[in-house]
């Protein structure tokens, strides 16, 4: 079963691939094909991660853990919210409070609950780490932020420039990281084609 | 063509370092970050306590799902090294899809140790799908699933730094890298240890997971050398005004 699992896998990644690479249309009606499919067992896998959520938050109130009424109230949340959504339709006025209503506060709230995150880390960094690379991360990141705040005057003069000067550095060490990441994701992607690395099925 | 020709070039290089590592295993530069998540799987076996990986919110639908991918192999390796445990590893993504793969990856580990009874579904789970709701549901799992470290590979966003703080306020080790690069800031100012840009993908070789992985490393070795002479041959043709 692996063997053959494995042989589809491999199939369907070459065929993908090779859509990109060969001008010829049986190839690429072929990959699209294969990527509908993709998407719509995507889209079967999104209920499947959803059962499982209610499975693991299920199974955390009735084993008494810590916060398991939390689990509940998502449960029931989730249960309700899906509900309304299929009897109501996604774009009924009620269905859109749901989510201007919860959803938005809710995610505004956590990425406000992030700056002061952020600044909090960049305060510890040097309890955490004394090394010169730690003190030019913190030096840059002040620096930055003050050359591009907001003052009664505009900007600091001189700040342009010297935002260009570091921005130098960091657009060449951002190409650098992202090509790394390229090579890197190339060649993973290489060893689940040759199928060394087996996600699916096993191995 | 030349794109394929490129693609074909790096396979076959990386098919001559796989036959070179199977022949004579690397010796691998120390990197601090992975002495530590050695040492993390060890002590959470014999500590009784539970590792969180964590494969962020990358998709296969997207360029992003090349990390996601080198967490996997990553969770197999931890999988195998810790069916011993009394509390097996918890796995959490914010795509299904990765989710499922997650549970049949660490099963797979399970099975390689001869341990497969110990497996359960719950290890693998979907905690959000959007980046909020992901963070918002990974966090708790720090606090009450006894975890003492936090390994963190894969495609976030800003919502890591919420993900970071929860790991912290347990005093749980983090070790963290992902391919985004506003995530990566934010390992690097709160991990103990940070990995830093394509170190991510070196986690399977430096879990042990064969010399596939230690080939991979080699060839991107040799691919980043390439690019570098060519980036540098580029600037000196311009600066000496020639122009194709």
């Amino acid at each position: 079963m692996r063997v053959i699992t494995a042989t589809f896998a491999i199939a369907a990644g070459l065929l993908v691939l090779l859509g990109y690479f060969i001008d010829a249309d049986v190839v690429r009606t072929i990959g699209s094909i294969i990527t509908d499919w993709a998407i719509i067992i995507g889209a079967f896998a999104a209920l499947i991660g959803i059962i499982n959520l209610i499975f693991v938050h299920m199974e955390k109130f009735r084993a008494r853990q810590p916060g398991g009424m939390y689990s509940v109230i998502l449960v029931l949340a989730l249960i309700l919210t899906t509900g309304f959504g299929l009897l109501l339709g996604p774009e009924n006025p009620f269905m859109r409070l749901a989510i201007d209503a919860i959803i938005v506060p809710v995610e505004s709230a956590l990425m406000a609950i992030l700056v002061i995150t952020l600044i909090y880390a960049s305060i510890r960094l040097l309890r955490r780490r004394v090394d010169l690379m730690s003190v030019i991360f913190l030096v840059i990141a002040i620096s930055v932020l003050i050359l591009i705040m907001p003052t009664p005057i505009g900007q600091l003069p001189g700040s342009q420039q010297l935002l260009d000067f570091v921005n130098t550095f960091s657009r060449g060490g951002a190409r650098g990281l992202l090509l790394g990441i390229a090579l890197g994701t190339l060649l993973t992607g290489l060893r689940v084609l040759f199928g060394i690395d087996r996600p699916y099925g096993g191995n | 063509m030349i794109a394929l020709g490129i693609v074909v070039v790096i396979a076959l290089l990386f098919i001559f370092f796989i036959a070179l590592r199977r022949r004579s295993p690397a010796t691998l530069r120390r990197i601090p970050a992975f002495d530590r998540l050695n040492r993390e799987i060890g002590l959470a076996v014999e500590n009784g306590t539970r590792l969180h990986i964590s494969l962020g919110r990358g998709n296969f639908f997207t360029a992003r799902g090349g990390s996601a991918l080198a967490g996997l192999a990553l969770v197999r390796r931890i999988a195998e090294r810790t069916s011993v445990s009394d509390r097996p590893p918890v796995v959490t993504s914010g795509d299904a899809a990765i989710t499922i793969l997650s549970q049949d990856t660490s099963q797979s580990g399970y099975r390689a140790a001869g341990a497969e009874e110990q497996f359960r579904v719950t290890a693998g789970r979907m905690t959000g799908l959007s980046p909020f709701a992901y963070a918002a549901g990974t966090i708790p799992i720090s606090r009450d699933d006894n975890v003492s470290a936090n390994i963190i590979i894969g495609d976030l966003g800003p919502e890591a730094g919420l993900v970071v703080e929860g790991a912290d306020r347990q005093d749980s080790t983090l070790i963290g890298a992902s391919d985004n690069l506003t995530a990566q800031s934010i390992f690097y100012a709160a991990s103990q240890e940070p990995l830093i840009g394509e170190e991510l993908f070196a986690s399977g070789a430096y879990a042990g997971a064969g010399s596939s992985h230690e080939a991979s490393l080699n060839a991107q070795d040799v691919l980043r050398w390439i690019l570098i002479i060519a980036m540098l041959g580029g600037s000196f043709v311009k600066l000496i005004g020639l122009a194709f």
